[in-house]
């Protein structure tokens, strides 16, 4: 256990307004986990409140508190000074709380008005659905927040913004005086993020309190009103948002000053490497092609849904091109699967670790042993010794912290998750890592270690591909930049060129118009 | 309209056609009214068990236990009705469906407050069910001469040119038309089993959802039960053997996904008419009835492939069409 | 705490760990039924007896095997039973047209591999869900079997072919017995022993991170439908050997039986869980349960029930315990 002085939790400038949900006391336990411990949140009619904190926090338990998802051990919840108590997330909406989740909760064979009004649907004489007001509600709905959406349509027909906007639609459907958004941005373009401000704007008009999760500081200085602080499931501050600038901010998220420091790193290019041409898919991707050497770190920038994981994973063979070339230290090989890849030197840390990354449910050491079982057995035949011993070497250079080699990945932290794949890709001995988003929903103090360990590998030799959709990552940590947009290359920059500024404008598309 | 009948329903409507005037080519005498009705009324318990698989499927469970329900309810109101021959004919429905609900009520609460797996609980269950039709029996048949004639005459009365059983389905498929697309429930059965974790978000209890999907399977096995051995004038411990598999297969070829989530009523209807002209036909055209089971097998091979096909995800749109076309 | 410390290999031992395992429970269950057995009949102590006992579930256990490795990938396959009536029609067929005994084992093998290859193609190759696959292939398999063989039998099988169902290698020793135990040990080796059997673990508790690792999960699932197969038609030879003729009924309802002793041995109707000792003595647990009642002459039909209480209340009773201890 950590010795340190909790802050005292400030409130510098309490509103003049009685706030329309409080929260107090909160405490949630999971078995060996305490997510919340006595945590608070205020939100006011008409004010956005901004809740910030680390992964880890307790946000996410906060907002699945709030909906009814989860029932508190202790601690209270009032609705305009009047206790209530969410057993279901039924409870919730009809005492008017709403929620925008991080995740989709949309259903892809339901139309899209059914998918608006699941759970609250408009009823007939006889209780049946009126599908009629059903659909017309729908239509005003949709119409309000500026999307044009057909609510007859079947859900999986709409594109991921669309299917966006219909989640938003939801949340509305609702007449509801409290409504949460849980990183409400992160899947939309910037057209689509500014016309989500001006919603949030006119939610503020109707005086709903709104709750706002985002781990973009320009979002949260620009709408919100208020601010709260989680750190590890405790409440450290809250405030009005003009009494607090961004390191201040930061500092209460982390306990610690934090300044974003990249390794200093010598940049020793050796000879090329890998070299891609001409790569290409039906509807993901065209014409990818670009060479690199090894100590190299390439980053890879671009919006989300540009493309850039899709065709890591067509390199990595989990979905097969329709045409182009790869050639690993000048000898051309085909990539039918990720067997081959790794065969090859290709390997991959995808974005999805929970899904892709890392096998949960099995201990760490057969997860870091599973792709160098070849050289860990005789015939085919295991032998734990060997096993252990190729898990320890890799997992010690990782400095990774777990109970023991025995334990479940599940059981580790997210970016003790995150070193048991590497450890499991470095222990193949690879030419070339692909690393896809590797700091997301990593906390602050594990990022610097991921870099550092970054730079340590391309400093030894590896060829270091970096897919993030972090400027100041991508700008701190490349040498070379490729930037793409609508599934193409739209730019490469070389270490000198590689700033904001030139990044957002080839990653949108307006470079020729800057110029 | 064109929503109602999907493209899955219009594909398989339009086999079914097929293979009607296929028939009807060589063999007219198949397709006569007459003999239609025949058809239909043979192929309606099918039609009835597949619309409450069709309803357990969409959950993302599978309910193995749906024949051995409806042998064990045909047994305990055939035994009912030996005991007292003049309980009315309407009491006795209600104890079978009654029957039937607390079956399916038993796999439901399993699946539900145990979270046991549905294959694992229903295999359980279809041999438990048989095996108390044997305890009750003791292995003896119940025949023709011991039931009333009341009980046997039901499903037979014949109502405008059909006979009730036939009637019974119809309003069957009519009525779950009704619930899965128009109330809270129908919709959500799919929402339970399209995207649970949605679901859940959206104040769906997703296990009490299942729950109410092998209540309702049950009560139409139970309704079902009595219905085949009032029909048959037999009832004995291997009612149905195997017919599970034969309900899950008109469900596959209707087009439900095993996946949970994709299904209508008129998808199931649609397989099970499928089948029952099959097995109706063989017989006619003067292949041996041995080739049914392999037939059906072969549709329900055909049915998923064909199904995995339209559901198949090109990969994600990323490339603007026009660009993509230069 | 300094800041550069070794991380222990393991916490508890393996023996610590098996003691607490589903498999000793197991055991001590069937050790209970041998000795309530034993008091229950004075029949059952008897060398003779046991030994006809072992047939009761030799050849499904050898599926049984096969299929766990199946079901610990995420898998199943319902149509063993249709491949066993499968393989034995088509020795059936060979056996009237002269073919001797070497002729009808490789019949009935490469009946079995040809089936288990068709089910691999389709759920490997085309992606589609095995339970409904296995379910149209449990039809299209005994469907087969019915238009060869309608409501006739095959009889006639050559006199040393009946070694493999009725043969004794020594004493009571049975050949099925001694070839259930060989395909035992081959299997607790291919899945405890052999990067294959890790392989199969991943996928069942992972296949999307399993085939992000390099796994080459295809290959994997369809050499495991292969093996599903290939044991089907080993137990046609034993069990059409044992019975001296084919009906297209014959193993009907197996596939249900053997799930179930999969699922009572431990491994995890969801996949990536369970062993082959579990598997072991769940079939002699299913065999002595049977052959318990058999001598007190209860009917068939009422094992099943206790078979069918047996499945529900081994997964019931432990979730039932641990909310029952957390309310």
């Amino acid at each position: 256990m950590q010795l340190e002085i909790r802050p005292n939790v400030s409130s510098r400038t309490a509103p003049d307004i009685d706030p329309l949900l409080s929260l107090s006391g909160i405490t949630k336990t999971f078995p060996g986990v305490r997510a919340l411990s006595d945590v608070s949140l205020k939100l006011f009619p008409g004010k956005v409140t901004a809740l910030v904190g680390e992964n880890g926090a307790g946000k996410s338990t906060v907002v699945k508190v709030l909906t009814g998802i989860y029932q508190p051990d202790e601690g209270g919840i009032r609705i305009g000074g009047q206790p209530v108590r969410f057993p279901t997330p039924q409870s919730a909406e009809n005492a008017g709380v709403t929620a925008i989740h991080q995740e989709t909760v949309l259903f892809d064979e339901l139309s899209v008005a059914e998918n608006i009004f699941l759970g609250h649907a408009p009823r007939s004489k006889f209780g049946l659905i009126d599908k009629k007001a059903m659909v017309a509600r729908a239509r005003e709905i949709l119409s309000g927040i500026g999307a044009k959406i057909d609510p007859g349509a079947t859900l999986k027909d709409l594109g991921t913004a669309n299917k966006h906007l219909v989640a938003i639609a939801r949340a509305l459907s609702i007449d509801a005086s409290v409504v949460i958004m849980d990183e409400p941005t992160a899947a939309l373009s910037q057209k689509e993020i500014e016309e989500l401000y001006e919603l949030v704007e006119n939610l503020k008009r109707q005086d709903k309190a709104i709750m706002f999760i985002s781990h973009k500081f320009d979002e949260i200085f620009r709408i919100a009103d208020f601010y709260t602080v989680y750190r590890d499931g405790q409440m450290i501050g809250e405030g009005a948002i003009e009494d607090v600038n961004e390191p201040e901010l930061v500092k209460m998220m982390v306990g610690r000053d934090v300044s974003q420091i990249y390794p200093d790193r010598d940049h020793n290019i050796g000879d090329e490497v890998l070299a891609v041409e001409g790569y290409e898919h039906p509807t993901e991707f065209a014409n990818i092609g670009f060479t690199l050497r090894r100590g190299e770190i390439l980053g890879f920038y671009g919006l989300v849904g540009a493309g850039r994981s899709e065709f890591m994973q067509a390199l990595f063979g989990i979905t097969r091109p329709s045409g182009g070339s790869v050639a690993i230290d000048g000898a051309s090989i085909t990539i039918r699967s990720p067997a081959e890849a790794v065969a090859s030197g290709i390997v991959y840390v995808p974005e999805d670790r929970g899904k892709q990354g890392a096998i949960g449910t099995l201990p760490i050491f057969q997860n870091v042993t599973l792709p160098s079982l070849a050289r860990t057995s005789r015939y085919g035949f295991l032998k734990l010794a060997e096993e252990f011993k190729l898990a320890r070497e890799y997992t010690e250079r990782l400095d990774l912290r777990a109970a023991s080699l025995d334990t479940n990945v599940n059981n580790l932290s997210g970016g003790n998750q995150q070193k048991v794949v590497i450890a499991k890709w470095l222990a193949t001995q690879p030419k070339v890592i692909i690393l896809d988003e590797p700091t997301k929903g990593i906390d602050v103090g594990s990022k610097a270690a991921v870099h550092e360990f970054m730079a340590e590998l391309a400093a030894q030799g590896l060829a270091v591909i970096m897919v993030s959709s972090e400027i100041p990552e991508i700008v701190g940590m490349s040498d070379r930049v490729i930037v793409m947009r609508e599934g193409r290359i739209e730019a490469e920059l070389d270490r000198k060129d590689i700033t904001p500024e030139t990044l957002v404008t080839h990653a949108a598309g307006i470079s020729e118009a800057v110029q | 309209m064109k929503q109602i009948l999907a493209s899955r329903e219009l594909l398989l409507l339009t086999a079914i056609g097929l293979l009607l005037m296929l028939i009807a080519w060589r063999f007219p005498g198949f397709v006569v009214p007459s003999n239609l009705v025949v058809v239909f009324n043979d192929t309606s318990p099918l039609i009835l068990l597949a619309i409450g698989q069709m309803i357990v499927i969409l959950t993302r469970c599978i309910d193995l236990s749906i024949a051995a329900n409806l042998a064990l309810t045909g047994m305990v109101v055939s035994l009912v009705n030996i005991a007292v021959p003049s309980l009315p004919i309407i009491v006795i429905v209600l104890i079978a469906i009654g029957s039937g609900t607390v079956l399916g009520m038993l796999n439901g609460i399993l699946v539900w407050k145990l979270a046991i797996p549905p294959i694992v609980v229903t295999l359980g269950t279809l041999t438990i069910f048989r095996g108390i039709i044997f305890l009750l029996t003791e292995g003896k048949w119940v025949n023709s001469h011991e039931m009333s004639d009341a009980f046997k005459a039901v499903p037979r009365t014949d109502i405008f040119g059909l006979p009730v059983l036939s009637w019974i389905a119809i309003a069957a498929v009519i009525l779950f038309s009704v619930i899965m697309t128009r109330t809270t429930l129908g919709r959500a059965f799919y929402a339970a089993g399209g995207n649970p974790h949605a679901a859940t978000y959206a104040g769906i209890n997703v296990g009490r959802t299942q729950f109410w999907a092998f209540t309702i399977s049950g009560a139409i096995a139970g309704l079902t039960g009595y219905l085949w051995v009032s029909r048959f004038a037999v009832a004995y411990v291997d009612v149905a053997g195997g017919f599970e598999l034969t309900v899950v297969a008109a469900c596959v070829i209707g087009g439900v996904s095993i996946m949970g989530g994709i299904g209508t009523v008129q998808g199931a209807l649609l397989g099970a008419l499928f089948l029952g002209i099959i097995a109706n036909a063989l017989p006619v055209v003067n292949i041996s009835p041995f080739w049914q089971m392999a037939i059906s097998g072969g549709a329900i091979i055909i049915a998923v492939v064909l199904n995995a096909q339209a559901n198949r995800t090109p990969g994600r749109i990323i490339l603007k069409r026009a660009e993509h076309a230069t | 705490m300094s800041s550069t410390r070794s991380i222990p290999d393991r916490l508890r031992s393996p023996i610590e760990r098996n003691l607490k395992s589903w498999e000793s429970l197991l055991l001590l269950v069937a050790v209970g039924i041998f000795i309530a057995n034993s008091f229950a009949s004075p029949y059952f102590l008897n060398a003779w007896n046991l030994s006809d006992a072992t047939f009761n579930f030799t050849e499904k256990a050898m599926i049984a095997f096969a299929m766990a490795l199946l079901i610990i990938s995420g898998e199943i396959d319902l149509s063993v039973a249709a491949i066993i009536a499968l393989a034995s029609t088509a020795m059936g067929a060979a056996v009237q047209v002269g073919v001797g005994t070497p002729g009808l084992i490789f019949i009935g093998i490469a009946v079995g591999l040809l089936c288990g290859a068709f089910n691999g193609v389709l759920v490997t190759g085309l992606g589609l869900p095995s339970i409904v696959v296995t379910i149209g292939t449990m039809s299209l398999f005994r469907g087969l079997s019915f238009i060869i063989l309608g409501d006739q039998a095959y009889r006639g099988y050559p006199p040393d072919f009946a070694f493999f169902g009725q043969g004794y290698v020594w004493w009571v020793i049975s050949f099925e017995l001694t070839l259930f135990a060989i395909i035992a040990v081959i299997y607790a080796v291919l899945l405890h022993m052999t990067n294959f059997g890790r392989a199969v673990y991943a996928i069942g508790n992972n296949s999307t991170g399993a085939l992000f690792s390099g796994i080459r999960v295809g290959r994997i699932k369809f050499i495991l439908f292969l093996l599903t197969g290939l044991m089907s038609g080993v137990a046609a030879i034993c069990l059409t050997s044992r019975l001296g003729s084919t009906r297209p009924s014959i193993a009907f309802g197996w596939e249900l039986e053997i799930v179930t002793m999969v699922v009572l041995g431990g491994v995890s109707i969801l996949g990536g869980s369970g062993s082959i000792p579990g598997v072991v003595i769940a079939a002699f647990v299913m065999g002595l349960v049977t052959f318990g009642l058999g001598l007190l002459n209860v009917p068939g039909i009422v094992m099943s029930i206790v078979i069918g209480a047996l499945l529900i209340s081994v997964i019931a009773l432990p979730r039932l315990w641990s909310m029952w201890r957390s309310a």
